[in-house]
């Protein structure tokens, strides 16, 4: 203990404070309490990251609308000032080819377009069938199996690993595989080498399913990919990368969505009876995206830098000073969000900003509203006296992944 | 009431088409949005004021007249 106080920073640093922020532990679903009186403070402030930098700190729902849409405002982590979330995000950006996430338009809009075909409306839309099917089956083994259970491992990883396999035409005996990998290339604990292995492993394994596809097309995203990168649309390198991202991105994400969701709603029975007890489409639609702003799971905050000088609220931000929006302060922003730290499902949520708001929002939000929709819509009704086998406060949960989850969630019924 | 849609800065993420399929869908190959309707009926303002509000490229605007 002594040791920590003799390391503590010069008393300068003080009054900037780090991010990201501690949770309150009494209150494990709701935003970093620090975080609020940022955003109901003045409009905007800077905050001390992990290499000593200290980038601007975005709060309000507005300012981040403002901003997220401001040409200005770049997402090219090679830009001077680029507040990277951690050490080996900022060793790897040199070496990560160009992509949706990390370009700025016109070339970011180019390369989002040719892998957009796949998350259309109406053809995820198709795959709600597809989607209901894998949950009906992984709860129809859930209720075969023991009693209690771990939520995670019977349903919310199984859900999406399955449903992206099935987009992307993986064979399902690689499912573990994936998801081994997926998660370690995502672990904020893990060191730069695994999580360089884990990424280089996907990668190898998709070149060489997209390898087989250029010869032999079939269904799935990447044989879609395949026939771009035979048009000379994109190079298999980009497929590659674009496979491993759409794969890292969807997994954890849903799978989390799902535990923390039904977390929230057997906190708030009153509101998983609503859910519970609907048969309109629209009632869980709505619970979805009020889940999505209550929990917005993301913790790691968008990051950005300035190309130019930008005014806002009478602050300026000025060339290469970076930007972190908060989407979790966002969502909570008594403006746009009244009572915001209630969880109201009735309420209209829609503009919310737990898929973030800009050119960049989430590629997959429609398959991630799809693959929670059905969720939330089936496994309540199934199991209605679903409950928690363990104290909240005996929960585990990860704060600092990319997203805030549990990684065990004993569920008994 | 008018509907303009900035193609070029068309993400497509399909928001439009959510809140509002009878005025906005999106092309098979990319996805970007197409207007079905320019001047859609009074019965579709709101729907339209979602989308604009949803639109995470803030490509469509409304014009009230």
């Amino acid at each position: 203990m002594a040791d920590v106080l003799t390391d503590t920073a010069p008393d300068t640093a003080a009054a900037v404070p780090e991010y990201p922020m501690q949770r309150d532990a009494r209150c494990p679903l709701a935003p970093p309490p620090a975080v609020h009186g940022l955003r109901d403070g003045k409009p905007l402030s800077k905050v001390r990251i992990w290499n000593g930098s200290t980038p601007w700190l975005i709060t309000r729902h507005a300012d981040q609308r403002a901003l997220l849409t401001d040409p200005r405002v770049s997402d090219d982590d090679l830009e001077p000032g680029f507040p990277y979330v951690n050490a080996h995000r900022a060793e790897i950006a040199p070496h990560t080819p160009r992509m949706i996430t990390n370009t700025d338009a016109p070339e970011h809009t180019r390369l989002r377009r040719t892998v957009n075909a796949p998350f259309l409306v109406k053809r995820i839309e198709a795959m709600r069938a597809p989607v209901q099917k894998i949950v009906d089956e992984l709860i129809d083994d859930m209720l075969a199996g023991p009693n209690p259970a771990d939520l995670l491992t019977a349903l919310a990883l199984p859900v999406p690993s399955l449903v992206i396999a099935e987009l992307l035409g993986v064979p399902y005996e690689d499912h573990d595989f994936f998801q081994r990998n997926s998660s370690i290339a995502l672990d904020s604990a893990a060191s730069p080498q695994e999580a360089r292995e884990a990424s280089g492993a996907l990668a190898a394994y998709l070149d060489k399913l997209i390898g087989l596809k250029l010869e032999n097309p079939g269904e799935g995203v990447l044989s879609e990919m395949a026939g771009r990168v035979n048009s000379g649309e994109m190079t298999r390198t980009e497929a590659v990368h674009m496979g491993v991202a759409m794969l890292i991105a969807g997994h954890e994400t849903t799978a989390t969505m799902i535990s923390l969701g039904t977390l929230a709603l057997l906190q708030n029975p009153g509101q998983l009876a609503l859910v519970r007890d609907t048969d309109d489409p629209k009632v869980i639609a709505g619970a979805v995206d009020e889940l999505l702003r209550y929990l917005t799971i993301v913790q790691t905050g968008v990051r950005r830098v300035a190309k130019e000088d930008i005014e806002l609220g009478g602050v300026t931000i000025r060339a290469g000073e970076g930007m972190i929006f908060d989407l979790h302060a966002a969502n909570w922003d008594p403006e746009a969000f009244p009572e915001a730290d209630r969880l109201d499902i009735t309420r209209s949520a829609r503009q919310h900003q737990g898929f973030g708001y800009g050119p960049h929002q989430c590629l997959g939000q429609n398959l991630a509203r799809l693959e929670l929709q059905v969720v939330y819509g089936t496994l309540y009704r199934r199991i209605p006296t679903l409950r928690l086998a363990a104290p909240v406060e005996q929960l585990a949960f990860d704060r600092t992944g990319t997203t805030y989850g549990v990684a065990c969630l004993p569920v008994a019924w | 009431m008018k509907v303009e849609l900035d193609e070029p800065k068309c993400v497509a993420s399909g928001q439009c088409v959510v809140a509002a399929p009878d005025v906005f869908d999106q092309r098979d190959d990319d996805g970007v949005a197409i207007l079905l309707e320019e001047h859609p009926g009074a019965e579709l303002v709101d729907d339209v004021r979602e989308a604009v509000a949803v639109c995470p490229a803030a490509a469509i605007r409304l014009v009230e007249r």
